[in-house]
C-alpha cells in the first residue's frame, strides 16, 4: 500500500518562500498569480492490506512527526 | 550542581555548552546522548543548538520524538529546570513542551551575527541576575529562527510572562528594524507557563567568556545556578 500524504501551511501563516516565489513569478513575467504556498509532499510505503488499520497509523504518524500541527495541516491519500 | 547536556544527531554547541558548565562556572555537567533513556541524576537539562538530523523534515522535529525525550517531558512536568538554545529551542517547541513553531527566518537567508535583546522580566531561573530591561549583545547563528503564534496565544504569553527576550535596537527600543528573522512580536526567548522550561534563538554560551569577545551571556547560566541553590 501506498500512501501519499500532503503537508501544507495553514490558512494565515506566513510563508515567506511562497511570496519568494510568487515573486519571482512576476519578474518572469507570469501574470494572473494571486498566491503561491509552499507544502511537502511524502510517500509513505505499508505493508499489510488492511486500509482503515493503515489510515489510523499514518493519522498518528502526521500528529507526532510528519506534520507539525501547530502550523502545518495535513491530507493522506492512500492508494494500492 | 549537574548540568545534563544531550547530544543528538549533529548537535554542535554542546561542547560550548559543557565549557560554560565546567569552566566558567565550575560545576558538574556529563553529556547524555539521545538514545538514552535517563537524564543521570542532572539538575538542568541543556538542548544544545546544532542541525539534529540535518533538520530534515522539520528543524528539531525528529530530535524531538529521541528516546531522552520522554525523560525530557517528565522532568519538566516535575518543575525540573530546562533550556533549549537555538536547535534546542526548536526541540522542545517540536516536543509540544514550548508554543509556537521557529519558522523560516523572513529574509530566507542564515543569520550569523551579533544582535541585541531586551530582557523583559528578571523573574524566575533563567534571567534572575539580569534587571528588566537590560540589553544584551548576544550572537545567533540561524535559518529557522522566526518565531510563530497566533496573536491571541501571543498576548497570552505575555500576559503571562513567559516573554524573556525580545530582538531590539542597542538602546533596548523593540522595532522591526532590530528584528532580525520576522519573529512576532520581536520574541528572541521565552519560557513554558510554569517557567521552568526556556527556549532561546540567540546563543548565550557563544558570549560567556573574555577570550570570546563578551560575557554577556553567561549571566544566564549564572541565574540557572542561583536558581537552583535558592531552591534545591
Amino acid at each position: 500500500m501506498l500512501a501519499k500524504v500532503y503537508v501544507t501551511l495553514k490558512k494565515g501563516v506566513h510563508d515567506p518562500q511562497g511570496e519568494a516565489v510568487n515573486r519571482t513569478l512576476g519578474t518572469m513575467g507570469y501574470k494572473g498569480v494571486s498566491d503561491v504556498r509552499i507544502g511537502k509532499y511524502i510517500e509513505v510505503k505499508m505493508s499489510g492490506d488492511n486500509q482503515a488499520e493503515a489510515e489510523a497509523k499514518l493519522d498518528e504518524m502526521c500528529e507526532k512527526l510528519l506534520a507539525n500541527t501547530v502550523i502545518e495541516s495535513y491530507r493522506i491519500e492512500m492508494s494500492e | 550542581m549537574k548540568f545534563g547536556v544531550i547530544v543528538f544527531p549533529a548537535s554542535n554547541c554542546d561542547h560550548d555548552c559543557f565549557h560554560v558548565a565546567t569552566e566558567q562556572l565550575g560545576h558538574e555537567a556529563e553529556f547524555i546522548w539521545h538514545r538514552d533513556e535517563d537524564l543521570k541524576g542532572c539538575d538542568c537539562v541543556i538542548l544544545p543548538g546544532g542541525f539534529s538530523y540535518g533538520d530534515y523534515l522539520r528543524s528539531g522535529a525528529m530530535a524531538a520524538c529521541s528516546p531522552i525525550m520522554n525523560a525530557v517531558r517528565e522532568y519538566a512536568a516535575k518543575g525540573g529546570l530546562v533550556i533549549g538554545i537555538c536547535n534546542g529551542f526548536q526541540i522542545l517547541q517540536e516536543a509540544g513542551l514550548l508554543p509556537g513553531a521557529l519558522m523560516r527566518n523572513k529574509s530566507l537567508k542564515f543569520i550569523c551575527k551579533d544582535v541585541c535583546v531586551r530582557v523583559e522580566h528578571k523573574d524566575g531561573p533563567f534571567t534572575n541576575k539580569y534587571a528588566a530591561g537590560d540589553v544584551l549583545k548576544i550572537p545567533v547563528a540561524h535559518m529557522d529562527g522566526n518565531f510563530s503564534l497566533d496573536k491571541k496565544t501571543l498576548t497570552r504569553l505575555e500576559k503571562n510572562n513567559q516573554i524573556l527576550f525580545r530582538y531590539c535596537t542597542n538602546d533596548g527600543h523593540v522595532d522591526e528594524e532590530s528584528n532580525p528573522n520576522g519573529s512576532s512580536g520581536s520574541v528572541a526567548g521565552i519560557t513554558n507557563e510554569n517557567g521552568n522550561v526556556c527556549g532561546m534563538m540567540p546563543h548565550p554560551e557563544r558570549c560567556s567568556e573574555e577570550l570570546l569577545g563578551s560575557v554577556e551571556g553567561i549571566k544566564i547560566f549564572e541565574s540557572i545556578v542561583n536558581w537552583y541553590e535558592a531552591n534545591k
